[in-house]
């Protein structure tokens, strides 16, 4: 194995899945409500039914996948 | 902890000769698989925190290794049988590893105890399933901490990402195993560590052994971590349906927030998992890939398995 740099982004989007935001203080959901981040990744909704947006609570598991967005 | 209740001639003789380790005698075959299960359990635990009337040298004792060797093969031979009369055994190619394990657990129709809980169980039933989850839960992620030195880059760096995270992020008081102990004491049951390991039964025992045996290998390094992320791709929804059941039987407080913690968490910790530890893994070792998925099914059969268990014990159909 090389020595050299990994890619390490800070933003991972999940096919089908959450958004992985790494290393954030704090996110803003829809309602303009602030939340305070507390680990070094967190998974936010992008399916919108999560019971706890902005993060996912794994919704999106059980809803059936819809026609991919164009 | 104190020395667990012998099931059978061999744990009877393991707990004799931890307590006096003087004795010479050969250690019997185990006449059960309680008595088998309690037997590999015991050793296993010499390698995580020990137990006060056993001398701590137990743990490297030659004699005592050649009976966890036995034990741990008759082990590991059942759960790979077990995975090749599922159809398990092909390799996938590394890139195929995180599908493959998503569609492991998606297949998977095992009985759900969260159902249970969410929905039917009454209070002593919860209290029955708090004990028997407190084997693990006490020492949770402690089994995969054993893998971190044995992992390549990546998938070293994620996994230390998710046990940091397990770990309470550094501060004490969010400590997976500790929340889980407030959460015991403040349903009126007992949090000290292994305090109810005489009351396991057989299938957590087995599930418990699994993830030692799994750990505490470094040649079962992929199995671990397969193991690792088919547990946390099954965490956040049932971790859901444990807090919805809790606060149904007025449990709220600390044992719900326990499991409102893994919603959060475990959503986090299953991609990381699957893709930046297991995915990583697979392409900087191919000859892993296999395993993962072997360790990714024992952590799900050997889950159905015991819920199965205590379904049955409760007279509830699966």
């Amino acid at each position: 194995m090389s020595a050299g740099d990994f890619d390490h982004p800070d933003v991972v989007l999940v096919p089908h899945g959450p958004m992985l935001l790494r290393g954030a203080e704090s996110v803003q959901d829809t309602d303009g409500t602030v939340h305070r981040v507390e680990r070094p990744v967190v998974a936010l909704c992008r399916c919108e039914k999560s019971s706890r947006m902005p993060w996912c609570d794994g919704t999106h598991k059980v809803i059936p996948r819809g026609a991919p967005r164009t | 902890m104190r020395l667990p209740k012998p099931r059978g001639v061999l744990s009877e003789w393991l707990v004799a000769r931890l307590a006096e380790p003087g004795l010479t005698s050969v250690a019997p075959a185990p006449d059960s698989w309680d008595d088998e299960s309690i037997a590999l359990w015991t050793l296993h635990e010499l390698s995580f925190r020990g137990f006060e009337d056993a001398d701590d040298r137990a743990e490297w004792d030659p004699g005592l290794l050649a009976v966890r060797h036995d034990l741990e093969e008759a082990l590991e031979d059942r759960l790979r049988s077990r995975w090749s009369e599922a159809g398990g055994g092909a390799a996938p190619g590394a890139a195929d590893v995180p599908g493959a394990l998503e569609a492991l657990v998606a297949e998977d129709d095992g009985p759900s105890l969260a159902d249970h809980v969410r929905r039917h169980a009454d209070r002593d039933q919860v209290l029955e399933l708090l004990r028997q989850r407190s084997v693990y839960h006490l020492k949770e992620s402690d089994p995969s901490a054993f893998v971190v030195p044995r992992l390549p880059v990546r998938a070293k760096a994620a996994l230390m990402a998710l046990q940091f995270d397990e770990y309470g992020d550094g501060d004490p008081n969010r400590l997976h195993s500790h929340l889980f102990a407030r959460g015991l004491e403040a349903v009126g049951l007992r949090a000290e560590y292994g305090a109810y390991v005489d009351d396991a039964v057989t299938e957590n025992l087995e599930m418990n052994n699994a993830g030692s045996l799994l750990g505490l290998h470094r040649r079962l390094r992929g199995a671990a971590m397969g193991h690792l992320a088919a547990f946390e791709m099954t965490s956040s929804l049932p971790s859901r349906k444990m807090v919805q059941g809790l606060d149904r039987l007025g449990l709220t407080g600390p044992m719900s927030h326990y499991y409102d913690e893994h919603v959060e968490a475990d959503a986090v910790h299953e991609h990381l998992a699957a893709r930046d530890i297991c995915g990583t893994l697979a392409e900087d070792e191919p000859d892993q890939a296999a395993d993962l998925l072997f360790g990714a099914f024992t952590c799900l059969d050997a889950e159905a398995r015991f819920a199965t268990a205590m379904l049955g014990a409760w007279g509830v159909g699966g």
